[in-house]
């Protein structure tokens, strides 16, 4: 396994798209080659030694190939954008659409994650151990299709949008959302450990929603049709009691998904 | 020299001039197609040798949702549709994105890449005929014209019902006048009137709600009123129960209804030679027939309808329709049948919009994806394959995909592809959903288009079709020197390696707009100039005066004002009248 370290050195006034820097890109280069490697910035291209130090050459495929980029690059958006293999770990916070259209491999990020991370991602797994802001895993704007494959786990909260026009997939929420969490999901599993603020679930047609603590404005269109205990998706447990709701019928394809409320939170419901 | 060229030994389709595939050299002079160049022309004129390739003249798509308000609402609506789609500028051409519904410049440059030099805008309301022109002048590489939405116009039905003929009559020349437009539009008609109370119309005798006029009324006497005005294409129908299962009957009932009209496009133009007559004989052009053919009476038993119009289609000779094909993937769905759409996003639950253009017509919009896994979607590609492969003889349609609701005009190399080989319908169907199979014909026909076939689909008819062809659609002495030559060798084409068939019509090797090499193997290496044609209708002074009374009084009820309503010609780039004379 290689490693390559790419310490953020500034220069990010304007933000830099940076879909470039994936192990499916740096594989078979030099640390020097990936140095010279073009990046956007606004209208031009630069190097990407123009805003990090690079140490360390790539592994000889993606899979072997690990990218280390340490430090804060909240300003850097789309790392890891379509990889196929292989490892980023970003040691502080990571820029917007982190891992965006991502189908295989591991995304590391230690800090808080900017909106959009793992848009539209088809497989493979990002792991956010801070915050993350708003369309985690959702689909492009306008699209209804969002993630397809793979697994977001986020430590912290979210914000909105989670898991819009969800596909497929699992997104892991062990802190609270606020609207619009899973609007339009049609299939894929999201779990919200914490609270949720409104709309959770609408017009979804298919998937499942799980809310283990409050929503505080439950949406109008779901029916309640059972009550089921200690919630179980292969290796994702969710103890205790919940209330089994389906829905959205709120619109016209009367919907076929599934959405878990804790019954100990949401005794109002 | 600008605008002169030799094109020199390719395999010439030309089927207006009965030119099926001989060996000939094209000369074009001043942007003309001329018989042959002087020794001096010959001196330094740029030559094209185009052995080995097949020539026809540049293509001609007389059905295109390509500008407009609605065209322009698919943009806004499907940011979606953009991403994954785009160009990136060269020092010649302008960036664009949009794979269904693509940027203005975008898709002028896809057009040309494909050998296409003239599109027709399908549906222009009037209220956005300006809106329509902008976007036609910014789109570059063709030639165009649009077609004024007249068949739920609150004038027109008024007229109809007090049975002022010659009001009705002044009042179309007028708008086209107006709105810079040139031909007559009827899309679902009635029906989208009936829309502003929520309502439809399913049956042709049904009077619609105020002006008690009935979808067949309208369609009748549009059809007269065209050809009283000697417009040069024939009234472009949109049938009524369109997108509905069992909607093929209401079809072939409403191409019956002009069956009696005598045509008679009467206009000042000169024209190319050719040897077959390029007038056109039809009283009525339907368009995207697939649409208009479904059977069955519910989803759940839908089935082709198509043998039913194509058998009506093959014993009558007034009619002549594109087929609306189907090519599978994403499209956006976007008609002045505000309606339909509704009805659609009942069933799909998809965004759509939908518009009342005051006192004129209507619109919808809603994204689409036609998919192999699924039943009906599967079925209508099979469908408009039948329409154009079901008429035995070519001169009665068109080949289209009613672009983009049936799926982009990209496609067409697609779409051709399995016009001419039963190999890659066979391939496809073996892909998709039984039901193409079950509940359609298309398995059991065997008939492989040819590319004269193919040439007569996609340039000669449509031009003969709305009257075009006095310049476009023929390589006959006079036409427009509009060529497309392809990368297809006719004497070494093998139908079963279709996908040679796609590469071939996908980038024509040389897109050719009056006299000048405009686009080369898929990159754009010319900006021409374009011509944008609408029709200058001869009226009766006193008519119009009467008509026109009328339209003012009327006017304090639309929102904006009389003056503003017209479009000048300074929004239509090279605009060219066609005069039109009417029956006096």
């Amino acid at each position: 396994m290689a490693d390559v370290i790419l310490k953020p050195i500034g220069n990010f006034d304007l933000t830099v798209e940076a879909e470039d820097i994936t192990p499916d890109n740096f594989a078979g280069k030099s640390a020097d080659e990936i140095r010279k490697i073009l990046i956007w910035q606004a209208p031009a291209q630069f190097p990407i030694s123009d805003f990090f130090t690079v140490e360390g050459n790539g592994g000889s495929s993606a899979e072997d190939t690990t990218i280390i980029v340490d430090g804060n690059v909240p300003r850097v958006k789309r790392i890891g954008e379509k990889m196929t293999a292989g490892k980023i770990v970003i040691k502080g916070s990571a820029g917007m659409h982190v891992g965006s259209a991502m189908t295989g491999g591991e995304i590391i990020v230690e800090g808080d994650a900017e909106s959009w991370a793992g848009m539209e991602m088809k497989g493979g797994s990002i792991h956010i151990k801070g915050n993350a802001k708003d369309h985690i895993g959702c689909a492009y704007r306008g699209s209804w299709k969002g993630m397809s494959g793979g697994r977001i786990t986020i430590e912290g909260n979210a914000v909105n949008q989670i898991g819009g026009g969800l596909i497929g997939g699992e997104i892991i929420i062990n802190g609270n959302v606020e609207n619009f969490c899973g609007i339009r999901i049609s299939g894929g599993l999201i779990v919200v450990k914490g609270n949720a603020f409104r709309t959770v679930g609408a017009e979804m047609t298919g998937g499942t929603i799980v809310v283990g603590g409050c929503i505080e404005r439950f949406n109008p269109g779901f029916e309640m049709t059972a009550i089921e205990s200690d919630l179980k998706f292969n290796d994702i447990e969710c103890p205790g009691e919940y209330k089994k709701f389906a829905g959205d019928y709120a619109i016209p394809q009367k919907g076929k998904g599934i959405l878990y409320v804790s019954c100990d939170n949401n005794e109002c419901l | 020299m600008a605008g002169t060229i030799a094109i020199k030994n390719g395999y010439v389709y030309d089927p207006l001039n009965e030119i099926n595939g001989e060996i000939m050299d094209i000369f074009i002079k001043d942007g003309k197609v001329v018989t042959e160049l002087s020794g001096a022309d010959m001196k330094d004129v740029k030559e094209i040798d185009a052995k080995g390739k097949t020539v026809m003249p540049g293509g001609v798509d007389s059905h295109s949702h390509v500008a407009g308000a609605k065209v322009n609402v698919g943009r806004m609506m499907r940011p979606e549709d953009h991403y994954k789609f785009y160009q990136k500028r060269t020092p010649l051409t302008h960036s664009g994105c949009g794979y269904s519904v693509p940027s203005v410049y975008l898709g002028g440059y896809e057009y040309s890449k494909m050998g296409y030099t003239t599109v027709f805008e399908a549906a222009v309301p009037p209220m956005e005929a300006r809106h329509t022109h902008e976007e036609m002048r910014s789109t570059p590489m063709l030639d165009m014209g649009g077609y004024l939405v007249l068949g739920n116009n609150w004038f027109l039905m008024r007229y109809l019902k007090e049975g002022d003929v010659d009001k009705a009559a002044a009042y179309i020349s007028w708008m086209m006048k107006t709105h810079k437009t040139y031909g007559i539009k009827c899309v679902n008609p009635g029906g989208v009137e009936n829309w502003g109370w929520g309502e439809n119309v399913s049956a042709l005798d049904q009077a619609n709600i105020h002006f008690e006029v009935t979808p067949e009324e309208m369609i009748k006497s549009l059809a007269e009123l065209n050809e009283k005005l000697g417009i040069p294409m024939p009234v472009h129908l949109h049938a009524n129960n369109l997108g509905h299962p069992g909607c093929w009957e209401i079809t072939r009932d409403s191409l019956k209804i002009p069956k009696n009209v005598k045509t008679k496009p009467n206009t000042d133009v000169e024209w190319a030679e050719t040897k077959r007559n390029a007038k056109r004989h039809e009283s009525v052009y339907l368009t995207h027939c697939q649409f208009n053919a479904f059977g069955g009476t519910s989803w759940r038993d839908f089935e082709s309808g198509v043998k039913g119009i194509t058998d009506y289609v093959n014993s009558n000779d007034h009619v002549v329709m594109d087929s609306g094909c189907v090519p599978f993937g994403d499209a956006t769905v976007m008609t002045g049948d505000g309606p339909a759409i509704h009805d659609l996003y009942v069933l799909t639950g998809h965004k759509w919009s939908n518009t009342d253009v005051e006192c004129e017509c209507g619109s919808g919009v809603l994204p689409f994806e036609y998919l192999k896994s699924n039943p009906v979607h599967s079925s209508q590609w099979a469908m408009g394959l039948e329409v154009l492969l079901y008429v035995t003889d070519a001169w009665k349609s068109i080949m289209t995909t009613d672009s983009p609701n049936g799926g982009p005009f990209i496609k067409y190399p697609q779409v051709i592809a399995w016009l001419m080989s039963n190999k890659a319908r066979q391939d496809t169907f073996a892909e998709c959903h039984k039901w193409a199979q079950d509940r359609t014909g298309l398995g059991g026909e065997t008939r492989e288009m040819t590319l004269n076939e193919i040439a007569i689909l996609t340039r000669a008819n449509p031009a003969r079709t709305i009257g075009m062809s006095y310049r476009k659609g023929t390589l006959g002495i006079g036409a427009d020197g509009d060529v497309a030559i392809y990368n297809i060798d006719p004497k070494k084409l093998e139908v079963n390696d279709y996908e040679s068939i796609i590469r071939g019509f996908e980038n024509a090797a040389y897109t050719i707009k009056a006299g000048e090499v405009v686009s080369q193997m898929g990159e754009i290496v010319a900006i021409p100039e374009k011509n944008t044609f609408y029709t200058d209708i001869a009226t009766d002074a006193d008519d119009e005066k009467r008509m026109l009374e009328d339209v003012k009084k009327w006017f304090k009820y639309y929102t904006l004002g009389f003056n503003n309503y017209p479009t000048p010609e300074k929004y239509l780039a090279n605009p060219t009248p066609i005069q039109v004379n009417a029956e006096k």
